[in-house]
């Protein structure tokens, strides 16, 4: 039934490009201090808040939705599993890691939000990429077994993290990056998020590699495509990605997971076609939960994580079900079974 | 394509072991043998999917290790069944695939015209913009084939092409591999199980045994009750049917 829909692949996007907009209107004005239209054009005090909190917030909110989102397509597609995701792959937590380190062992003239990217870039990606050669290395036949393994390794990470924080009394510096959530968005200390635009256009450039080497490594070859080269700058993209959000904003979980899940159920695998919906979808999810997280406790707020993680369980719960209502090869995704029974 | 002196060992035993054969320009070749004779060794080796130990693949007069895999990827084509499966791709996004070691991304309007050609011809005009996922296993087979057209190699090489198909959809697969041959003017290289399918529809047979070429030849030359019974250990019976020998075994 979904089908016809891909015909017509313009029209979902335009759809989400105009709720995105009208929402990122209502977002630059909600806040403590009131705010309406026409104090853009008396400039003074208001004009500055504008240009120091409201504007910075929403393009870190932007770059992190469709960030986070488009880094879980890029891992779902080289994993070949729908269930594997920055949260789920050991990124997060490794870049976590990073910057745990940076506060610990580097002089604090040297700890600025660049060496702390740096070190969460290096590290999310050798994470990532522990991650998926010991999932290569064994060849689970299940698919949960995948995005466990990346949990349990994720949480292993997470521990080390701790016990250093721990250790190092710097346990409640670092909690700032344990909950994700965009109240210290400020103007000199976000623009690193802004790195998600041009590793976005390049995974727009590699689309059609990485769904390539998401059939397969014999597919890929017999197609002439470096599985490996292609395998490495996908997930080193996703890293980078996934680094530079984690070190403005901090950890929020479920966007990489479930908002490529919900587009790929529409518009189906073809990245080429579901990247601008899956990157417009993931800013929209957050857009929303930022704003309730600012209006739910108002004039206070609450950590956009927590919002976040209601809504994404609520939703991941229903993509779950959906694929076990449509038959359960829906959800033995990664199974390579040689096709011959009866779609 | 020429083989020569082919070895490739898995922990110190060898699992090919010296194999030198010639493939015919233009004609079906099958690669038979019992399990682990190193027939599917064999077939990724000459694909470049598995790298060789020793030994000489030269294919048009250029060894395979010197060739981009771009441009071998214009000449040579091979189907797995190892793919992923569970992939939301339509039929006309993966045929489309198979122009990619041409066009990359960008589809030119012949890439297209080509697509829809191979389309046609593998009779998928009315599930082309279905999900893989969604077919049969013998529909899911004819869309790889119909890439496998848009890639419009010379050479194509499959992979045991029957396996898990039913004896509709196997024989059915036999006779696009005799078309592709016949009315396209390719050449043909299959790893089959099934001896009768390699003596009905193929040129010629090359049986394996223990990782070495035990014979290679026509149709006739291999099936013959001498040397099928000793390739397969087991007893068998040559009849003829249509002109074509088949064997019976028990």
């Amino acid at each position: 039934m979904f089908r016809k829909i891909s015909s017509k692949s313009w029209f979902s996007t335009a759809i989400l490009a105009g709720v995105l907009f009208i929402f990122s209107v209502v977002s630059l004005f909600v806040g403590v201090i009131d705010m309406n239209f026409g104090d853009l054009f008396s400039g003074g005090e208001k004009l500055e808040l504008f240009f120091i909190t409201r504007l910075p917030r929403l393009l870190a909110i932007l770059c992190t939705g469709t960030g986070l989102s488009v880094a879980g397509l890029i891992m779902q597609q080289l994993c070949m599993n729908k269930f594997v995701s920055p949260s789920t792959g050991a990124t997060l937590s490794s870049a976590k890691f990073g910057i745990c380190l940076t506060l610990v062992f580097l002089p604090a003239s040297l700890t600025t939000i660049w060496t702390r990217a740096i070190f969460s870039f290096v590290f999310a990606i050798l994470g990532t990429w522990i991650f998926v050669w010991f999932v290569q290395r064994i060849q689970f036949k299940d698919t949960v077994m995948v995005p466990l393994v990346g949990i349990m390794f994720g949480n292993i990470i997470n521990g080390v993290t701790s016990f250093v924080a721990y250790k190092y009394e710097i346990t409640q510096a670092l909690s700032s990056w344990e909950t994700g959530h965009f109240s210290m968005v400020l103007r000199g200390r976000y623009e690193i998020v802004c790195l998600v635009v041009p590793l976005l256009i390049l995974a727009f450039i590699f689309a059609n590699h990485f769904n390539i080497v998401g059939m397969g490594k014999d597919f890929s070859q017999n197609l002439g495509v470096n599985y490996k080269f292609v395998l490495f700058l996908g997930l080193t993209i996703a890293a980078a990605i996934t680094a530079s959000i984690v070190v403005v904003v901090g950890e929020i979980s479920y966007i990489g997971l479930i908002i490529p899940n919900m587009i790929a159920m529409f518009k189906g695998d073809k990245i080429r076609g579901t990247l601008v919906d899956t990157a417009l979808a993931g800013a929209l999810f957050v857009l929303i939960c930022d704003i309730l997280a600012r209006i739910v406790i108002f004039p206070y707020e609450v950590a956009i994580q927590l919002i976040v993680g209601i809504f994404g369980s609520i939703l991941f719960l229903f993509i779950l079900f959906r694929k076990l209502k449509h038959g359960r090869k829906a959800i033995r995704l990664n199974k390579k079974e040689k096709g011959g029974e009866s779609a | 394509m020429n083989v020569k002196e082919l070895i490739k060992k898995y922990d110190g035993k060898a699992v090919v072991d010296s194999v030198s054969f010639e493939i015919q320009k233009g004609k079906v070749t099958s690669l038979i043998g019992p399990n682990g004779a190193g027939k599917s060794t064999v077939m990724g080796m000459i694909s470049r999917l598995v790298a060789k130990d020793a030994g000489i693949i030269s294919f048009e007069d250029k060894d395979l290790s010197e060739w981009k895999s771009r441009e071998l990827a214009k000449r040579l084509a091979i189907l797995t069944q190892h793919n992923n499966v569970q992939m939301k791709l339509t039929v006309k996004e993966l045929v489309a695939f198979g122009r990619f070691p041409y066009s990359g991304s960008r589809l030119t309007a012949e890439d297209n015209a080509i697509i829809a050609k191979a389309i046609d011809y593998m009779e998928l005009g009315e599930f082309e913009d279905r999900y893989i996922d969604e077919l049969s296993g013998g529909q899911r087979q004819r869309a790889y084939i119909a890439m496998v057209i848009a890639q419009d190699t010379e050479y194509i090489l499959l992979d045991e092409p029957t396996n898990n198909l039913d004896i509709y959809h196997a024989t059915n697969m036999m006779k696009i591999v005799r078309r592709l041959c016949d009315e396209l003017g390719k050449t043909v290289i299959l790893v089959l199980h099934e001896i009768n399918y390699a003596a009905f529809y193929s040129d010629y047979i090359c049986a394996f045994v223990d990782g070495k070429v035990a014979k290679y030849g026509t149709v006739n030359e291999v099936m013959n009750k001498e040397t099928l019974s000793k390739i397969y250990n087991v007893d068998f019976q040559i009849m003829e049917i249509d002109g074509k020998p088949l064997s019976i075994y028990y």
